[in-house]
């Protein structure tokens, strides 16, 4: 497998210099930003907790990489800013849902003006693992108005490419066991009090989830991804389309 | 937007705004003195924010790592924690709940940094306006004498630096303080501020604030002895 890469760098030694495109914001964007100047590109990987995520950003990375692209990952609750108070608030669930909703806005928002869009001013593939849709659907399902999230958000830039892993809750749970050795409270949505049973909790959580996404995705298009594919035809499918995006 | 007795709260709402150095906190202060002393269930939201909320707008401030929009959403965030633990629980067990500032400072303030004002006040929407708001409109040169007079160390956001409106902090915070007043005005018929004249004497602008609070309040209601019926 490995060799094979490497034969096909060999093979194509010339990189694809992506064209700049127009850009736009969701909303009204963040104040300062001039968008013709954005020359990268940004990618958004998203999923529930073991639909493959992280295993998939990696190897894009390295391919992406040997093809001459630069790139810089962000995620959530990585901010300079608030990602330890972030923490923190969750280890002990003690922020009401707008609070903790505003708490991860702020996180956001800072990895958008620090790394994502100088990333992609210097010209670099972005690769987001999730972006605002889950945090968007996490509130969803806490009851957290849509129009008021769509305001909220609307400082996002929208990316060029959006994947949904999507795998069924009663496969994600056998992933997170055998990963994990246990599920997450908070994604199993413990916080909801759907049920005090963790595995049943989890099922219906997820589900919920699941069809907030479906919903999302009438207004933002992501590109849904069958997960329970084998990584390697996954991957596959997102470089294909993220062939296309870099040659258009 | 609707106010709190719109919504069929127990409990009344009453803030103040106004520029530092306008005299809100005084009157306002003066306000719950005459309160207590009628033996009504007033309270003073003198905000402490939660450990966690307070850390990171301190780490942003004095590490200068806020942006108009990171500024923004970390002081909605303070406000929101304040606001589900605080405010809503105190007025759902009717009392009289006195602010100094409210959603409005947010509405200046972050207008000012370049934030648009309706993603400001869309993201303040989960928040139920006063009852009342009492807006002490002091001259620009007034309020800016008041503040600097003690030549204060103005901090680095409190003075707008942020903004690059001068490199002199005192320079930069006039600039600032005046942009944040035209703010005020502008928003002030939208929200039915009470206007008050802030020059006038204390006592003059208090017996205003009283006569205005007992004709819009029920303040009969808000005994310490009653019990609210929920």
């Amino acid at each position: 497998m490995k060799n094979a890469r490497h034969l096909a760098a060999k093979k194509n030694r010339r990189c694809i210099v992506p064209r700049n495109k127009p850009r736009r914001f969701y909303g009204q964007g963040v104040p300062g930003v001039d968008l013709t100047k954005l020359a990268g590109k940004l990618i958004v990987v998203e999923g529930a907790d073991g639909s493959g995520r992280s295993t998939q950003i990696a190897r894009l990375v390295e391919w992406l990489e040997g093809s001459g692209h630069a790139t810089v990952q962000v995620g959530l609750k990585r901010s300079t800013l608030v990602s330890e108070e972030l923490d923190q608030a969750q280890q002990g669930n003690i922020l009401s849902r707008t609070t903790l909703s505003l708490f991860y806005a702020t996180d956001f928002a800072d990895q958008l003006e620090n790394i994502i869009l100088p990333g992609l001013r210097a010209g670099f593939m972005v690769l987001a693992d999730r972006y605002i849709y889950t945090l968007m659907v996490r509130d969803m399902v806490r009851g957290i108005d849509l129009a008021w999230l769509k305001n909220l958000y609307g400082i996002a830039l929208v990316p060029d490419a959006v994947f949904y892993l999507n795998v069924p809750p009663e496969e994600l749970v056998l992933r997170n066991f055998s990963k994990n050795h246990s599920l997450d409270f908070w994604e199993s949505g413990m916080d909801l009090g759907l049920s005090r049973d963790m595995f049943d909790s989890f099922l219906q959580y997820q589900a919920r989830v699941a069809l907030k996404f479906k919903e999302l995705q009438g207004t933002y298009g992501f590109t849904m991804v069958d997960g329970r594919q084998s990584p390697e035809e996954i991957n596959g499918e997102l470089r294909r389309r993220i062939e296309s995006v870099l040659e258009a | 937007m609707k106010t709190f007795a719109e919504l069929g709260f127990p409990g009344r709402l009453i803030a103040v705004e106004g520029l530092d150095g306008s005299g809100k906190s005084t009157q306002i202060y003066l306000l719950k003195r005459w309160l207590e002393l009628q033996g009504l269930k007033v309270f003073f939201s003198e905000w402490n924010s939660s450990t966690l909320v307070k850390n990171a707008t301190s780490k942003g401030k004095k590490r200068e790592l806020l942006s108009p929009t990171t500024f923004s959403l970390i002081h909605a965030t303070d406000f929101a924690d304040r606001y589900e633990r605080q405010l809503v629980p105190l007025l759902r067990a009717g009392y009289i709940v006195l602010c100094d500032r409210y959603i409005f400072t947010a509405f200046a303030r972050d207008t000012v940094r370049g934030c648009p004002a309706e993603w400001v006040r869309g993201i303040y929407n989960f928040a139920a306006l006063p009852d009342l708001v009492f807006f002490f409109k002091a001259s620009l040169e007034t309020s800016l004498q008041r503040i600097l007079d003690g030549r204060p160390q103005l901090k680095y956001f409190e003075a707008g630096m942020d903004l690059r409106l001068s490199t002199d902090p005192y320079e930069s915070f006039r600039i600032f303080q005046g942009r944040i007043l035209e703010q005020y005005l502008a928003m002030s018929a939208d929200f039915k501020f009470l206007v008050m004249d802030a020059n006038q004497p204390i006592e003059a602008q208090q017996n205003i604030v009283r006569d205005l609070v007992a004709a819009k309040v029920d303040l009969a209601k808000f005994a310490l002895n009653k019990t609210v019926q929920s």
